[in-house]
């Protein structure tokens, strides 16, 4: 009963989002307001009913109801329950709802909490929002339908993947959509721009906490896959540019040129065409990821279950959602004209010079991870794009990106001084180069890029702190007053100079894990011991322990250094017998430059366990890197800037200080 | 100016989705052959221990039009292909020769005493030296060899009554009428 | 077709989650500077029957085997280039992590750099364009008179 209503509710929800869609579009063409209302309801009621949707499908799985096909294919009784529930969204049925849910819920937070928005945007970006639901409710209904029964029903379920049945990962689809998800409403806000042709400040202040909470779950979700990967997969690695990575990197890139291109429109009203576009282009790589993900046409180690029939209704999604927002752009791009000059040397210019390298760093990627299909379609040959390639082309354009970084915060807006602007980056250009030069001359090997990247880190916090000391005038004023000035910065000044600092510590751990990471892997019988890195690490004893739903060798280390008391260790190699999989529980113990990190193997008669050990430098700086960008993010978004109807920004403003209303229809040819 | 500019991002998605929509047939796993048109590389494979069917080397393969097919005994796909082998050697269609890539000791001669033998000769390829000269990813995998020893075609996975009947006898037939 | 290749791989996945990740303790080649080429090439190479790994990191037995095939050539003296070669004769260029620069790759290798140059050049023209934007009009006397009007009602 309980798959039929979750089923049922969902077929509801299709028909709510077509609703969505149509009504207000409706109402603002015969100049009925009550119309849009009813969108905002229905949006309302899109969320209820695939939350519905959802809990039935979770109360499915909970129960271990193995009538239900997906239940069969994803679960197992043994599993512990935690895992059961999160299993709901471990496959391609249940994340493609959970990832409707989220489309959902967005929908419903922008429907209730847009009062500031103008009526005629806000009913048109609603509207776009239940396109893009509906087109993605009927794809699960008609090609991924998660309620699918089966009978007669089995006596037990094929389980869940046990690299999947894992905290981390069960956390990291939904933060994950959340990002992708969250980029459908500046997504919206641009095609609803288009439609009206204009816009301006009040747009881009309107469109920026979303792309920004957006932006910040999709890092949140990245880094909790990627340290899922370090910790669970066993090899020591955090970032490998497999496909399925790029699909969630194309739109984080995307993204951090959309958060700053917002910011030329908010405080210039330029660059309007540009930021539009790539609202566009951010939502439109998350599609592409989606339809990368599921689609099958490239080789992925993190793949879901692969059928063309899927592909094929994605891509006439992509074809929809993209084609037609660019085909929007492509007749109306041209009326969002810039008003005002431009600098050469000045903040704008730098954020244009920010996005050229971020648009290049993400075209590269995007180049990179499609090639091989290119290139199958176009000759029938097939070639490998790797990490090797990745790192040639991109690390450059990153660590360009990151110089800029370092002076973009220190221009003022409108027009600066270069003679200005050197002067105050002086001090940290002497402090990069004193760190660059100390960690050549003292680094164990690759003297020359490790220079380099130290002195990159360096010149990235140093020039970041250096804006912040210009701003809070330390050092040049008493104490207490810059305390005060530090309080009374704006707080999106605050995050971006934390998203810059958390950035440069997240290099750094790039850096150090690219360039100095050792390994070694031996022979060890109990009681032997291995060193490296001048800690001595004893193979204690081996003992076979059972969980609840799987059984496991589990080695015990002791990692002893000079001067420092032995601490112990514990490596698995764990079998799940429901999947006949085996997984590597890795032993890893932090140190001050690094991580030591243990994995075993399977026993080798006459020769003991196989025990790889490395020495991940700097691995730590890529979590507390990520973090502080969030916290950057969480801030930035938690700053909502002068109210608008505080100053008066834009025509639109001007011509209606209470800002509800909109003189304009609902969609405005005025400027066609 | 201005006014095309803003059909680029529009034609390079038409560009881009284009090429989706034909990759959406491709199988990025499916990699073709180095070998096509050239000859067999050489090598000389023992027999199975215990099984009675003689071993080859590849220039037993001259003359005949013949299929080089690879297996293991470990191989689910290659017992799903199987009774078609039989059927087709036993049928008299063409000569088949098999590769028993990585079995161990006693596994080939136990497979062919359960299954039945269609090879005309069977070469044990214990180390897997054999198959990666030939380029094999996977098993079963199956070479076309025409008259002079030369690779025509791959087929990856399972020969199916499908796959031979549309895809390997016309080239077989053909290798047979031209050479 | 593609059900069946599926198959095919997934007997060589189940194959393959025996040994340990990588090269075992006794894959390793006794002299350290050889044993280091071979590293430094497996991370360049890919397995290819894994989805987007490489030789380095790959369990599956032909994973394997090539690895130990790629020390033996390296032992017997072969340069990087030709241990590389030997592989690309048998598996085609797909072995390859790092495409090499030829007419197939041109967009490939020469895409990040267009892309940063054609960006700045474009960055370039919108910067001056819009320096070289006339200025707004003057003001004409009616208008004058309104900003006048505006003026004095919120005064």
């Amino acid at each position: 009963m309980v798959p039929e209503i979750g089923h049922f509710a969902l077929i509801l929800a299709f028909f709510t989002a077509l609703a969505q869609a149509a009504l207000p579009l409706l109402g603002g063409r015969i100049g009925e307001p009550r119309f849009a209302a009813f969108g905002r309801q229905c949006a309302v009621l899109l969320f209820i009913l695939t939350g519905t949707s959802f809990a039935c499908l979770v109360y499915s799985y909970a129960v271990s109801d193995f009538t239900v096909l997906n239940v069969v294919q994803n679960s197992h009784t043994t599993k512990p329950f935690i895992y059961k529930l999160t299993g709901a969204w471990g496959n391609h049925e249940g994340s493609m709802l959970l990832w409707v849910l989220i489309l959902a819920l967005y929908g419903a937070v922008l429907a209730r909490g847009g009062r500031a928005v103008p009526a005629g945007l806000h009913s048109l970006t609603l509207s776009v929002q239940g396109m893009i639901a509906a087109a993605f409710i009927a794809f699960v209904l008609f090609t991924s339908d998660p309620f699918t029964r089966v009978f007669p029903a089995p006596p037990n379920g094929e389980g869940l993947n046990p690299l999947l049945q894992d905290k981390g990962l069960a956390v990291h689809p939904p933060f994950l959509y959340l990002g992708y998800v969250g980029f459908s409403v500046p997504f919206a806000f641009a095609v609803a721009a288009l439609i009206r042709g204009r816009a301006d400040s009040v747009w881009a202040r309107l469109v920026r906490p979303w792309a920004l909470t957006a932006w910040t779950f999709l890092t949140i979700g990245i880094t909790l896959g990627s340290w899922w990967a370090y910790y669970e997969l066993g090899w020591g690695g955090w970032w490998a540019w497999d496909p399925v990575e790029n699909a969630s990197f194309m739109p984080w890139l995307a993204g951090v040129a959309l958060i700053h291109s917002i910011r030329v429109v908010e405080r210039r009203d330029a660059l309007k065409g540009w930021a539009v576009l790539l609202a566009i282009l951010t939502f439109s790589l998350s599609l592409v990821g989606t339809f990368l993900v599921r689609s099958g046409v490239l080789t992925s180690v993190h793949a879901f279950a692969v059928d063309p029939a899927r592909g094929a209704f994605i891509l006439m999604i992509l074809a929809f959602a993209i084609g037609g927002s660019l085909t929007l752009f492509a007749i109306r791009g041209a009326t969002l004209q810039a008003t005002g000059a431009f600098a050469p040397v000045s903040r704008e210019s730098a954020l244009i010079a920010n996005n050229v390298l971020l648009v290049a760093a993400c075209a590269t990627v995007f180049t990179g991870t499609f090639y091989p299909l290119f290139v199958d379609v176009l000759s029938g040959e097939k070639i490998s794009v790797g990490p090797p390639y990745f790192n040639r082309v991109f690390v450059p354009i990153a660590a360009a990106t990151l110089a800029l970084a370092a002076g973009a915060m220190l221009i003022p807006w409108k027009k600066a001084s270069l003679t200005a602007v050197s002067k105050k980056l002086l001090f940290a250009g002497v402090i990069a180069a004193g760190a660059g030069v100390l960690v050549g001359v003292t680094a164990p090997s690759k003297v020359i890029a490790g220079g380099a990247a130290v002195a990159l880190v360096a010149w990235l916090v140093v020039g970041t702190l250096t804006d912040l000391g210009e701003r809070t005038a330390l050092f040049r004023r008493p104490l207490a007053d810059s305390f005060r000035r530090a309080t009374g910065l704006p707080r999106a000044t605050w995050g971006a100079s934390l998203a810059h600092i958390g950035i440069a510590v997240y290099a750094a751990g790039a850096a150090g894990m690219s360039l100095w990471k050792t390994t070694d892997v031996i022979f060890m019988k109990e009681g032997d011991t291995a060193v490296i890195h001048s800690i001595s690490v004893k193979l204690d004893d081996v003992r076979r322990i059972k969980g609840p739903n799987w059984i496991a060798d589990s080695a015990t280390f002791i990692a002893s250094k000079a001067n420092r008391a032995p601490e112990r260790l514990e490596a698995e190699r764990r079998f799940y017998p429901v999947r006949g999989m085996q997984t590597t529980e890795a032993a890893i113990h932090p140190q001050a430059f690094g991580d030591l990190y243990i994995t075993i193997g399977d026993h080798v008669d006459g020769k003991g366990w196989p025990v790889r050990i490395y020495f991940n430098p700097f691995v730590a700086c890529l979590w507390w890197g990520a973090a502080t960008v969030v916290f950057g993010g969480v801030l930035s978004i938690s700053d909502r800037g002068k109210r608008p109807r505080r100053k008066v920004l834009g025509r639109e403003m001007s011509a209606n200080p209470a800002g509800r209303a909109d003189p304009q229809p609902a969609i405005g040819m005025s400027q066609a | 100016m201005k006014r095309l500019a803003t059909f680029i991002p529009l034609l390079v998605f038409v560009a881009i989705g284009v090429i989706f929509a034909f990759g959406l047939s491709r199988d990025p796993s499916r990699i073709p052959s180095t070998l096509i048109n050239r000859p067999l590389p050489e090598f000389s494979l023992p027999p199975i221990a215990d099984a009675g069917v003689p071993g080859f080397a590849s220039e037993d393969v001259i003359g005949d039009v013949s299929l080089v097919n690879v297996f293991g005994s470990w191989c689910v796909s290659c017992r799903i292909e199987h009774p078609f082998l039989l059927k087709l050697s036993r049928a008299g269609e063409v000569k088949i020769y098999g590769v028993d890539w990585k079995d161990k000791p006693g596994d080939g001669a136990a497979w062919l005493e359960e299954l039945g033998n269609p090879y005309a000769a069977v070469g044990d390829d214990a180390d897997g030296r054999v198959a990666i000269d030939l380029g094999t990813t996977g098993a079963p995998e199956t070479y076309i060899i025409d008259r002079q020893g030369r690779v025509r075609y791959k087929q990856i996975g399972p020969i199916t009554p499908e796959v031979w009947n549309k895809t390997l006898k016309p080239i077989v037939e053909h290798l047979k009428k031209s050479s | 077709m593609k059900r069946a290749a599926s198959l095919a791989l997934f007997c060589l996945a189940l194959l393959a989650a025996a040994p340990a990740r990588a090269v075992a303790p006794d894959e390793k080649l006794a002299d350290p500077a050889l044993e280091a080429r071979a590293e430094a090439l497996e991370h360049r190479l890919r397995c290819v029957v894994c989805q987007s790994e490489s030789l380095a990191e790959s369990d599956a037995f032909l994973a394997k085997d090539l690895r130990k095939l790629l020390r033996e050539r390296i032992q017997a003296g072969d340069t990087d280039k030709e241990a590389v070669e030997y592989l690309v004769r048998r598996y085609g260029q797909y072995v390859l992590l790092l495409p090499r620069f030829e007419p197939a790759t041109y967009v490939l290798w020469l895409l990040p750099g267009a892309a940063v140059l054609i960006g700045a050049a474009a960055a370039v023209f919108y910067i001056r364009r819009g320096r070289n934007a006339p200025a707004p009009a003057p003001l004409d006397d009616a208008d004058e008179a309104r900003l006048k009007q505006i003026l004095d009602e919120h005064a």
